[in-house]
């Protein structure tokens, strides 16, 4: 009996969780494309960019000037041992352009951005502001998800270029004002080192797939929350948590993917 | 009753396992107040949310203005309920990142492509209606839960439906408010002959106003007919409910098991 009992319950979750993505995946297809009756207009996209993107730009750039800095003064330590001090350049930047740069951008971004996008749509659907829409026959996925999908898959990678470019001046600060690496050497084996698609477009790869996936985690955890006020603190939190998570997972498996090895 | 504008078949409805309608039949006509009543928990909100095709009933059919909302579209039901239907939320409800003024005209700026111009007149005489044309610059947070609400219905007026749907309409407010509410109600159906459709549990208000009250229980229809004769009723649970009386068949007691063996439960 409690066997049976077990296996049923972990029957439960599974076909409770497959339910779920089945709901989040009908919300991510019918959000993606714009139209229908009262849709959302670029005046609400441009909102949208300010309050996910342009507000957390101080975030993200001191966040960068410090990983930046720190990077430098690891890489010296260490590579000062073996006399290799002109590498540093090398290393700050494919460091933070291939792997610091999109997944902290994408880490950070889900806590400022993610959570508030959640609180946002779960504290309207509890105040039964998506059932007016509704009822007004206007489809709130259009008018509300819509805009806050795309702001968010537009900001990340634009968040993510910010952030390496002060990085790498972070790193230089550190390395070329600090500690005396020749700045000729930092910046020139730098430029001789980084490719263009190599480097620069895969990093911004991984930030526009981290865009999609935390916005879209965002969106959902709102949108499917229980609306009272433990319930959107839980959707709150799990955006955090399961969109941190993915970032991480889906990073091994793009950097499997584009930079090889596996 | 034979111009119905709501038709209710044989309607069953669940959440989880329990049973909120079970084979409920109704029809609502137009035109008309009609009160549903009924203890809490009856499923009275659930009901508007099926007529409002927000849910989706598990058996039986719902035809409001004889469209059969189960074989409607997303685009459909949404143009329906744009064109025939407003709906006043307990709370309000309304956008609270636009003024007053902005949520009256929310539906017409996005339904219609009428110049800025009208849309200001057509908001001003919604907001006239329900006596806040000098509160348009405020912000939701700024108005009592009284004001709110008018301006939620000057919002659900704006598109000038038929059928208009109100979910507790009385609930929380101070007598003054409350009258102006009732006002509103009465004021707003005789005006533009909206069917009107009011849940709640205030017995006074509602058969104040209402040309018909309907009361659920136990997920069925137990009385429906004029006030007065809802008063005159033989059934024992409408005239307890109406009355207002704490026990009799609408039990005190949520289902539970037997008492005596629930408290020596505990000891083994």
């Amino acid at each position: 009996m409690w066997l049976f009992k077990q296996l049923q319950a972990f029957g439960q979750q599974g076909v409770r969780a497959m339910e779920a993505m089945g709901r989040a995946a009908f919300l991510l297809l019918h959000s993606l494309t714009w139209g229908g009756p009262g849709s959302a207009t670029w005046r609400d996209l441009v909102k949208q960019i300010y309050s996910v993107g342009v507000l957390s730009l101080l975030i993200i750039v001191v966040a960068g000037f410090f990983v930046g800095m720190v990077l430098g003064l690891q890489g010296f330590t260490i590579l000062s041992n073996f006399g290799s001090v002109s590498a540093l350049g090398t290393l700050v930047s494919l460091t933070i352009l291939r792997e610091l740069g999109p997944v902290v951008t994408a880490l950070l971004f889900a806590g400022r951005a993610g959570s508030a996008l959640t609180a946002e749509i779960s504290l309207m659907k509890a105040t039964e502001q998506l059932s007016a829409m509704e009822m007004m026959g206007v489809d709130p996925l259009k008018r509300v998800i819509t805009p806050r999908l795309w702001a968010g898959i537009i900001s990340l990678p634009i968040l993510t270029a910010l952030f390496s470019l002060v990085g790498i001046f972070g790193g230089a600060f550190v390395a070329v004002d600090l500690v005396g690496v020749d700045t000729g050497a930092y910046w020139g084996n730098m430029q001789a080192a980084v490719q263009f698609y190599e480097d620069v477009v895969k990093g911004l790869i991984k930030s526009v797939v981290f865009g999609v996936v935390v916005t879209w985690i965002a969106v959902y955890q709102g949108y499917d929350s229980v609306p009272t006020s433990e319930g959107i603190g839980k959707a709150t939190t799990q955006t955090v948590v399961i969109s941190s998570l993915a970032i991480l997972g889906l990073d091994f498996v793009l950097t499997a993917l584009m930079f090889g090895g596996i | 009753m034979s111009d119905s504008y709501i038709s209710m078949r044989n309607l069953s409805f669940y959440r989880g396992e329990r049973a909120i309608f079970k084979d409920l039949s109704l029809d609502l006509p137009r035109g008309k107040i009609t009160a549903i009543m009924g203890p809490s928990g009856t499923g009275k909100t659930t009901l508007l949310r099926l007529i409002g095709g927000q849910l989706a009933p598990d058996a039986g059919e719902v035809r409001v203005a004889g469209r059969n909302l189960q074989s409607l579209s997303r685009t459909e039901m949404l143009t329906l309920r744009r064109e025939r239907m407003g709906m006043l939320f307990q709370a309000g409800a309304l956008f609270t990142d636009l003024s007053v003024f902005d949520n009256v005209a929310f539906p017409l700026r996005t339904h219609t492509k009428l110049p800025e111009s009208m849309i200001r007149d057509l908001v001003l005489m919604k907001l006239e209606a329900v006596g806040l044309r000098g509160a348009r610059d405020l912000m939701p947070a700024q108005l009592s839960g009284g004001m709110a609400r008018r301006v939620a219905l000057a919002r659900s007026v704006a598109m000038d439906p038929e059928l208009i749907m109100y979910d507790e309409p009385f609930a929380g407010l101070d007598p003054v408010s409350m009258g102006m509410i009732v006002k509103l109600i009465r004021g707003l159906n005789q005006a533009l002959g909206l069917t009107s459709l009011l849940v709640s549990h205030d017995v006074q208000e509602s058969c104040s106003i209402a040309d018909y009250v309907c009361v659920l229980s136990g997920g069925k229809v137990i009385g429906f007919g004029t006030p007065q004769e809802l008063k005159d009723s033989d059934n024992a649970e409408v005239r307890q409910f109406l009355r207002g009386e704490p026990d009799g068949p609408i039990p005190f007691h949520f289902p539970a098991s037997d008492y005596a063996q629930d408290l020596l439960a505990g000891a083994n």
